[in-house]
């Protein structure tokens, strides 16, 4: 233990995601250690990103204002949803230029381990987004892992009376692992590769 | 395939060891409690990515470090230009996702290294697939698919986290009920039982073929250990029920098979909290003449079965191509003259067999080849 101010930024490090008692410790003495100016630019772009950056009010991405970049964009298709995790997902598929329709961020995946079930992630809004008939497919493109396949069947069987075109991204992603972590080529061809999800 | 070096560093008891190893016999004798299983159990790791000792990692780091690298030399193919030598390490950190690499390339998973290294052990420990629960049981028929069929580890783990995912769901849902809650959510437990029964069916699957290939095996191996006292039967008791699983041929039919298993548990499920069909739930049913050996085979009948099931696990190895490393830990001193015999025959032609022996008397004469002797956490070729 150390005394009270650096303990309380080692505490407060130590809760971030990824970092464990010993990085913490590690990053709280790198920023003791570190310019001035360097911890204030931190501090000020972290008071910043908490008092500007907000939610999409339609599909959950990040946004500066009340609609996210890709909302806001004319040129994109509303005829397609692309639904994803997280809006890490949202950046690593806009690298792809593969895709021209929009997005919706679930906010996570279903996974009763963590306490996370339909409930808490943004599926309502969603199935209201489908219910004006304007949607026609739907690509489900949750984690290629057990969770982001669990979440995936649940809504293909949710929207099945919908009627709607449900495809889900081809294999040739890593297995097991975030979709982040898809390099640009391999992520575009599991694009182009989709397939229709039967459930 | 043989291992040509063993190389360890914080692994149990050894800070460092450099073993290197010929194919044949090699023998590693000293006193009690010096490091002999240690370093076989370390030959193990690499092949079955667990210990048969223990199931968490934690006690297979030395104390007072904080990982342990096993490294080995693996050669496969007959000796000279068609052989192929890798260079497999491993570093395990307990509490946190191991690392492996092969030719020093880390662009490998664990996972990976599975189906290189192929070993058969047998230990003391064993005895325990007779007498013991039916998770001993499923463990061997389990670790010898991955053997054969690194994929299956895969379908093995998807298995394990949808199961966990389950039990977590049923025992949220029963604790609701139980503080009179409505009843939690369990709209999801459908999409749960979809991908419990798509990893269940190919496990099982696998499983049903495995035990039909053993059968014959392991009773000829009975045979030869104990002449006249089998014949040996091994039957597959499934959670699905017994009819269920006699008329599913492939994986589709078994896949239906499970989910109709899971319909028909489901209140019982819920009121329980907990997942109580699929391949998490069954046995296999060892048979010594009409009976079951479990809880009626005396102590030396129950030792002979267990040495049967590795020998047809070695025999069945071999015929996939590729033989296996034979490791006998401490087995020779519980047996009798006549089944020490019968078994150093049986394995003497192996590639590479490794055997501990706490005296030199305990190391059948057939398995003379290369000794180490093993002290006080060193060990030197004699
Ligand atoms: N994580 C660990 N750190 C340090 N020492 C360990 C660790 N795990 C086991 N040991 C030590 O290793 C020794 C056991 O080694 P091992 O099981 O290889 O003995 P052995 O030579 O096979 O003996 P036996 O003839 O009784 O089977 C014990 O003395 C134990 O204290
Ligand atoms: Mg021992
Ligand atoms: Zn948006």
């Amino acid at each position: 233990m150390y005394e009270g101010v650096v303990q309380d930024l080692i505490d407060e490090l130590g809760r971030l995601p990824g970092v464990g008692p010993k990085s913490a410790q590690r990053i709280a003495f790198h920023i003791l250690q570190a310019d001035p100016a360097d911890v204030r630019r931190l501090a000020h772009v972290l008071t910043e990103v908490k008092a500007k950056v907000r939610f999409c009010k339609v599909c959950g991405n990040v946004a500066q204002d009340e609609l996210c970049r890709v909302c806001r964009d004319p040129r994109r298709d509303p005829a397609v949803i692309c639904v994803v995790e997280e809006p890490k997902d949202v950046v690593a598929i806009e690298r792809t230029r593969e895709f021209r329709g929009k997005y919706h961020v679930l906010g996570g995946a279903i996974s009763p381990i963590d306490g996370v079930g339909p409930d808490d992630l943004r599926i309502a809004e969603l199935l209201r987004r489908l219910a004006d008939g304007t949607v026609t497919e739907l690509i489900l493109a949750t984690d290629p892992n057990l969770e982001g396949e669990a979440t995936a069947t649940y809504l293909a069987r949710t929207v099945k009376p919908m009627g709607l075109r449900v495809t889900r991204l081809a294999s040739g992603l890593p297995v097991g692992g975030d979709l982040e972590y898809a390099d640009e080529v391999t992520l575009g061809r599991a694009f182009e590769g989709r397939r229709l999800l039967d459930v | 395939m043989h291992v040509a070096h063993l190389s360890l560093a914080d692994f149990r008891s050894y800070a460092r060891a450099e073993v290197p190893l010929d194919p044949g016999v090699t023998a590693f004798v000293g006193p009690n409690g010096q490091g002999k299983t240690n370093l076989v159990e370390a030959v193990g790791y690499l092949a079955t990515l667990g210990s048969h000792r223990v199931s968490s990692d934690a006690p297979l780091v030395r104390i007072g470090a904080e990982r342990a690298v096993v490294r080995a030399q693996v050669v496969q193919g007959p000796e000279g230009d068609t052989e192929r030598r890798r260079l497999l390490e491993l570093e395990i950190n307990p509490g946190r996702a191991n690392r492996a690499r092969i030719n020093r390339s880390s662009q490998v998973r664990p996972r990976d290294l599975l189906g290189i290294v192929r070993s058969v052990l047998f230990a003391p420990e064993d005895l325990a697939l007779v007498k013991g629960d039916p998770g001993e049981r499923r463990r061997f028929l389990d670790e010898l698919i991955t053997a054969r069929a690194p994929r299956l580890a895969g379908v093995r783990s998807d298995f394990e986290r949808v199961l966990k995912q389950r039990n977590t769901l049923l025992k949220t849902a029963a604790m609701a009920r139980r503080h009179g809650g409505k009843g939690a959510d369990l709209s999801t437990l459908d999409v749960w039982d979809q991908h419990l029964a798509t990893a269940g069916a190919e496990l099982l699957a696998h499983r049903l073929d495995l035990v039909a290939a053993l059968q014959p095996l392991a009773d000829k191996a009975y045979e030869q250990l104990a002449p006249g006292g089998g014949p040996v039967g091994l039957d597959y008791r499934s959670s699905i029920g017994d009819d269920a699983l006699a008329g599913a041929a492939g994986r589709e039919e078994l896949y239906g098979r499970l989910l109709e298993a899971l319909t028909a548990a489901r209140r019982q499920e819920i009121e329980r909290g907990v997942t109580l069909v699929g391949p998490h739930r069954d046995d296999l049913v060892l048979r010594l003449g009409p009976m079951p050996a479990k809880g009626y085979a005396s102590h030396g009948e129950s030792w002979s079965y267990a040495l049967a099931l590795r020998l047809a696990s070695y025999e069945l190895l071999c015929a996939d191509g590729g033989e296996p490393v034979l490791v006998l830990d401490d087995v020779f001193a519980e047996l009798d003259a006549r089944r020490r015999e019968r078994l150093a025959e049986l394995v003497a032609p192996g590639e590479q067999v490794l055997v501990t022996a706490a005296v030199d008397d305990d190391v059948p004469g057939l398995l003379r080849g290369a000794r180490f002797s093993v002290e006080n956490g060193t060990v030197v070729r004699q």
